[in-house]
């Protein structure tokens, strides 16, 4: 089946022995677009990258880049390149002959290819490192050379496996804002693979979330994030109280939902259907609960009231661990600290209500 | 009582240390000592200071031809056995090689056969299938022994090479001979250097199977060896074995000053 989308992963699956690397993937790639792979780690991603560049052979499945149909097509001819988990820059050659290896073929006069390669050390902003060997690069320098190698091929595709792992923290943070301006301006399609949601959701036009080999579900991180249709997806991204329920039955525009938690509550229908009696999981982000109190203003469909057991400070914002009466379980709000509110709240009872309104409910299938 | 339990055996290795060298050392520093000993016999005292043996050495007309015989054998079989090694350390170090374990194992086996008993059987083979003693035949036995070591120096080299490296080069459109050529040749190099010095060095000190697979060109320790029966040739002898030694010793540590350089540099790893 030709493919109309710029990336087609058709029913692809890898077995490496008894191990089901990845299991059954349909995935959509458009062109120009940021993609992302995200999950835990031996979920499958690097594996199905590396069916992407030619690696790995697919023990079922096509797939298909540009129109093109891959399968038999070896690494080197495909019109993909890769940016190594550990960069994989070549420690015999200076930045400049590693940025010029892929250029070889290309055949290029002397001026051409010099040009060629200092305009991507202008890119990657290291024009003056071009006599400076690996061994004296510090991390984000060498995952720079190892983009600007892999871009200066001028690929269809670019893959990236976990590129930023193992940079530290601010660098990363830095690195993440580089890395999409530059996509944005050479417009090359991105596969990126991560195992850190933030960074899925702060980078990619759209994520598709893996787990044990299998595709759940694929959308912009707004979709992923505030409209999960799993309970895998809700929980990995975000923090997510989720609770067990089923469906008692439907009201012209929510559904009436039992829970051991939270009692009998009212849900907005979203876009997935659930039939009376099905089990669900329920699921609250922390920021969409309020603290209920006699001031409180808002519409509030739904309450619970527990006991405050612990709060912690993240300056703008604080989260509040309450525990629900009559059940152990622990639920978590998130609220804005204006005027002090967090410390009101951390410093008032200690028995608290709380509310949320019932568009913030989210109902998951397999429970 | 009992005193520190580490002192008393500290002690007596130190002391069973320099007995050992000693015993190792003693013997091959004679060879030079009394290559410049004015007197046909190795006997203490030594009579005098004397060039006569260099000299002597360096004009016998059968030298030339042997040490000229044993480089034209060393230096091929170096680089056969070193091609050959290569190409099963990359194949053991490449795929996931069911059995590979079992396969090394083989490959040592000419390492722990009595030489005397890997050229009885290399004669006969070679006499069965008509095939006349030469310095061919030598070198066939010789690239025998020399594989081993050398595929024993290219696998540790290759299992600390990031093989990713080799991917990145396929990514970025070259075929994996020319892959070979622009990363996995020059990475290793000190590796395979380190495997052409020490295969060169085996072949051109080995006796056994020269002896017994050599024609009439008698390689450069065979050579040694008939000239032993002459008495007066000794301390001529001796001289050949001190320029051998000097030489063998240096082009060993060369080899593994390379093998160890190249194993801790430019493994593609972020240091
Ligand atoms: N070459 C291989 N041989 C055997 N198993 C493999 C191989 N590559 C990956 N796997 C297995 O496949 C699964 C997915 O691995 P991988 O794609 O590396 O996951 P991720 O990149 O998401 O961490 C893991 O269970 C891993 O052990
Ligand atoms: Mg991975």
């Amino acid at each position: 089946m030709p493919a109309s989308s710029f990336i087609s992963i058709q029913d692809v699956s890898k077995h490496f022995g008894s191990i089901v690397a990845v299991d059954d993937i349909d995935v959509e790639i458009n062109r120009g677009e940021f993609f992302a792979l995200l999950g835990p780690s031996g979920c499958g991603k690097t594996t199905l990258l590396r069916m992407l560049a030619g690696f790995e052979i697919p023990t079922r499945g096509e797939i298909f880049i540009d129109g093109e149909q891959m399968s038999g097509v070896a690494p080197y001819r495909r019109p993909v390149n890769m940016v190594f988990q550990n960069y994989a820059i070549f420690p015999h050659l200076n930045v400049f002959q590693n940025i010029a290896f892929g250029l070889r073929k290309d055949r290029l006069a002397g001026d051409e290819l010099k040009t060629r390669v200092n305009n991507a050390l202008s890119l990657i902003k290291m024009k003056e490192f071009g006599e400076r060997k690996p061994e004296e690069l510090s991390g984000g320098q060498r995952q720079r050379v190892a983009l600007a190698r892999a871009l200066v091929k001028n690929p269809k595709v670019l893959l990236l496996d976990e590129p930023l792992g193992a940079l530290d923290k601010s660098l990363r943070e830095q690195m993440q804002l580089e890395l999409r301006q530059l996509q944005k301006i050479v417009g090359v399609t991105f596969v990126f693979v991560t195992h850190d949601q933030e960074e899925a959701l702060t980078m990619s036009d759209r994520i598709a979330v893996m787990s044990a080999g299998k595709v759940l579900e694929v959308g912009s991180p707004d979709d992923l994030y505030e409209r999960p249709q799993t309970r895998f997806v809700a929980e990995f991204l975000g923090t997510m109280n989720v609770f067990d329920g089923s469906v008692h039955a439907r009201d012209g525009d929510s559904y009436i939902v039992d829970t051991r938690d939270l009692g009998r509550i009212r849900a907005g229908v979203g876009a997935q259907e659930f039939s009376d009696g099905e089990k669900i999981s329920v699921a609250l982000r922390p920021e969409n609960l309020k603290i209920v109190n006699s001031q409180t203003s808002e519409d509030i469909d739904g309450s619970v009231s527990g006991v405050m057991s612990n709060t912690a400070y993240f300056g703008n914002s604080a989260q509040v661990y309450v525990t629900l009466d009559g059940s152990e379980q622990a639920l978590v709000v998130s609220i804005q600290n204006q005027d002090g509110a967090a410390s009101n709240v951390a410093h008032g009872s200690r028995d608290i209500t709380i509310g949320w309104s019932r568009s913030s409910v989210l109902l998951l299938k397999d429970a | 009582m009992s005193g520190p339990p580490g002192k008393f055996n500290i002690g007596w290795l130190r002391g069973y240390t320099v007995v050992y060298l000693i015993f190792i050392y003693l013997p091959i520093l004679l060879l030079p000592i009394f290559s410049f000993n004015d007197g046909i016999y190795v006997a203490f005292p030594m009579s005098g200071f004397t060039f006569q043996w260099w000299a002597e050495m360096v004009s016998q007309p059968g030298m030339h031809k042997a040490l000229w015989n044993s480089i034209a054998v060393a230096v091929p079989v170096s680089l056969i056995s070193t091609i050959l090694g290569m190409m099963g350390a990359k194949a053991l170090t490449s795929y996931p090689l069911y059995g590979a374990r079992a396969l090394t194992g083989m490959f040592t086996l000419p390492l722990v056969t009595p030489f005397l008993i890997l050229g009885i059987a290399l004669l006969i083979t070679f006499k069965n299938y008509g095939i006349n003693l030469s310095l061919f035949t030598v070198g066939v036995g010789h690239v025998l022994i020399c594989v081993p070591f050398s595929l024993f120096v290219l696998l540790s080299r290759l299992e600390s090479f990031d093989r990713s490296l080799e991917e990145a080069a396929l990514d970025l459109g070259e075929t994996p001979w020319i892959v070979f050529w622009r990363v996995t040749f020059p990475i290793n190099m000190p590796g395979i250097v380190a495997s052409l010095l020490l295969t060169f060095t085996i072949s051109f000190d080995e006796f056994l199977l020269a002896f017994f697979l050599t024609g009439d060109a008698s390689t450069l320790p065979i050579f040694i060896w008939s000239q032993l029966r002459f008495p007066v040739k000794l301390p001529s002898v001796l001289a050949l074995g001190s320029a051998i030694l000097v030489v063998t010793v240096f082009i060993v540590v060369v080899a593994e000053l390379l093998r160890r350089k190249g194993s801790t540099r430019s493994t593609g790893k972020v240091i």
